[in-house]
């Protein structure tokens, strides 16, 4: 018997290099082989504060990078936390954002969305497929990760937008995306950020005839398939085990694809 | 094929198998998807009168052999359950449904039973055993006789639907503590709810869980269950849910021959996905063809002498 098969024990792991990447975002580096695929998360337990999932930004099976903003009290926490302090790692969890070799790809993210997007575009790189990286944040100065995808080098298309215009396209990244879907024939589009965003990005690749995967984001407690916190309507599963990368064609007849999330205690709240 | 349905309170089950209070059910669609999958009936998660905080995470993890717990029975309200949990599930009810209802207080059980009753719901499961909440409001009332058998008289003046009490392993005689409710008119018993434990992180020297303790749920504590099952069925030959630990057919089985109708099945789902439930039913089956049992009645009490 595979005696570690259903260990679901935290692996503790220091911090072993914290990089700021805006005001309000840091990334978190680990030296530790998670072998995870893009789009999966681990969950993050930050001793005596919480324990919450989180998407991962790189992996190269000898360390693991997260990227976090601060957005509540446990973000806060990890913001506070110095290099070799301790934290404990589960994972990696869930479903990730596949694809053949040879395919030309749309990845849209909204602000921090982007971390995941850029471990699909290295992966992606490597199965040789053509990327077009849009993300699209409030301002400039929100912007992430667009030099670490620069750095990546291969057949990269980088379109930026900003709601003020600061940099790149003023409006939505979905403008961009129906742009890019009309100019280019792309096989896949994967979308990583607010969930209303990543509602057009579903219904504007329908549109386009393009098939659209999104990483959904939803109150969680145990990420594996055992609490059932983070069961959608009405169908009943669960985006910790059947997501988080969810297809556009089973996410758009939920109810609450873009309308509710739920909270810890299973209470709606529309977004 | 065996006939695997079976009647409890007066309710027919198209299979013993039941969702345990706690594990997924957080939504209709939620519960509805268990059934789906196989499941004979469903437990809510505990409903209180009012919302209630859980506690922080880590509130859970596994082992090979057993899952620690400490959610808090985090829970929006009575509210919910009348909006939406029980109008959805009952708009095309697929199987039986049972309101798992906790409260702090004498008064509070008394006023959500009224509440739950109006859910119509086939059977109230009433948690007076859970190890999580808080320490303030002291030992849970099933702990003690005399206090189980008040809540359990209280609830029996506030409806008419069955009423089930889930009870702790963690008492030296929980035999007592069940003919105490038998006594203000239970009409059944739900066995066991989890097994008080910890988990200590080695690295950071510190419990695991946000609660430092927990439930301890999973294959280690199944033989506990059954002995509590065989302890309650052999003093009161009461309808019983045996849950704990219960993962496979043969498991369900050997819980029913120490006097289980139900069985309760919760963290199966860590070790075998959602999937186990069909699974689990025909493993049941596959034995009963195998053993030449026709109905599981034939089979329930069969190990208590």
């Amino acid at each position: 018997m595979d005696i570690k098969k259903f260990d679901s024990r935290f692996e503790v792991l220091p911090i072993k290099k914290i990089v700021q990447e805006n005001e309000t975002t840091k990334t978190f580096i680990f030296k530790y082989p998670l072998s995870s695929k893009p789009g999966q998360f681990i969950m993050l337990w930050i001793p005596g504060v919480d324990e919450k999932p989180m998407s991962i930004a790189y992996d190269d099976g000898k360390e693991f990078w997260i990227t976090v903003c601060k957005v509540g009290p446990a973000s806060e926490a990890l913001h506070a936390m110095k290099e070799g302090d301790k934290v404990g790692v589960r994972g990696p969890l869930g479903t990730s954002y596949d694809f053949p070799e040879g395919s030309h790809l749309a990845l849209v993210s909204g602000g921090y969305g982007a971390a995941p997007m850029y471990f699909v575009t290295r992966e992606a790189l490597k199965k040789n497929c053509k990327v077009e990286f849009l993300v699209g944040a409030r301002d400039e100065g929100l912007l992430l990760y667009l030099d670490k995808v620069k750095d990546l080098g291969g057949d990269v298309s980088i379109h930026i937008s900003t709601d003020d215009g600061s940099k790149g396209y003023k409006g939505y990244v979905t403008d961009v995306l129906k742009e890019v879907l009309e100019s280019e024939k792309i096989d896949l589009v994967f979308t990583c950020g607010p969930e209303i965003m990543m509602k057009v990005v579903g219904e504007v690749s329908e549109e386009a005839g393009v098939e659209s995967r999104m990483s959904m984001e939803k109150y969680m407690k145990c990420g594996i398939g055992v609490c059932g916190q983070c069961a959608v309507d009405n169908t009943g599963e669960l985006v910790c085990t059947k997501g988080p990368v969810m297809n556009w064609k089973y996410l758009k007849d939920l109810p609450e694809m873009g309308k509710y999330h739920r909270d810890a205690q299973g209470k709606k709240h529309y977004l | 094929m065996a006939n695997l349905s079976v009647k409890f309170c007066d309710v027919t089950f198209e299979n013993p198998t039941v969702l345990a209070s706690g594990i997924l059910g957080v939504t209709a669609s939620s519960l509805k998807n268990v059934v789906k999958n196989g499941a004979g009936g469903v437990t809510t998660k505990s409903i209180w009168l009012t919302e209630h905080i859980g506690h922080k995470n880590p509130t859970m993890f596994g082992t090979e052999s057993y899952f620690l717990n400490a959610v808090g029975l985090s829970d929006a309200g009575i509210e919910k359950a009348k909006e939406e949990t029980f109008p959805e599930y009952n708009k095309d009810k697929p199987a039986p449904i049972i309101a798992n209802i906790v409260a702090y207080s004498m008064d509070d059980f008394e006023k959500l039973t009224k509440e739950i009753t109006s859910c119509d719901p086939d059977i109230i499961e009433v948690n007076i055993s859970c190890p999580n909440v808080d320490d303030k409001y002291g030992k849970p009332f099933s702990c003690v006789a005399s206090q189980a058998n008040k809540v359990t008289a209280l609830v029996r003046e506030s409806t008419d639907l069955p009423i089930v009490i889930k009870l702790t392993p963690n008492v030296p005689d929980i035999a007592e503590i069940a003919s105490a409710c038998a006594e203000a008119g239970a009409d059944g018993f739900c066995l066991i709810n989890t097994v008080s434990g910890m988990g200590i992180d080695i690295d950071l020297r510190m419990p695991v869980l946000t609660n430092k303790s927990g439930g301890v749920s999973g294959p280690a504590i199944k033989p506990i269950a059954v002995k509590a099952v065989y302890d309650v069925y052999k003093a009161t030959k009461m309808p019983i849910i045996g849950t704990g630990g219960i993962t496979t057919g043969e498991d369900a089985i050997e819980i029913m021959m120490a006097g289980a109708t139900l069985v309760g099945v919760g963290t199966m789902v860590y070790y075998r996905g959602i999937e186990g439930f069909a699974e689990m039913t025909k493993e049941m089956n596959d034995w009963c063809d195998k053993n030449g049992v026709k109905n599981l009645d034939e089979i329930i009490g069969a190990a208590v002498k």
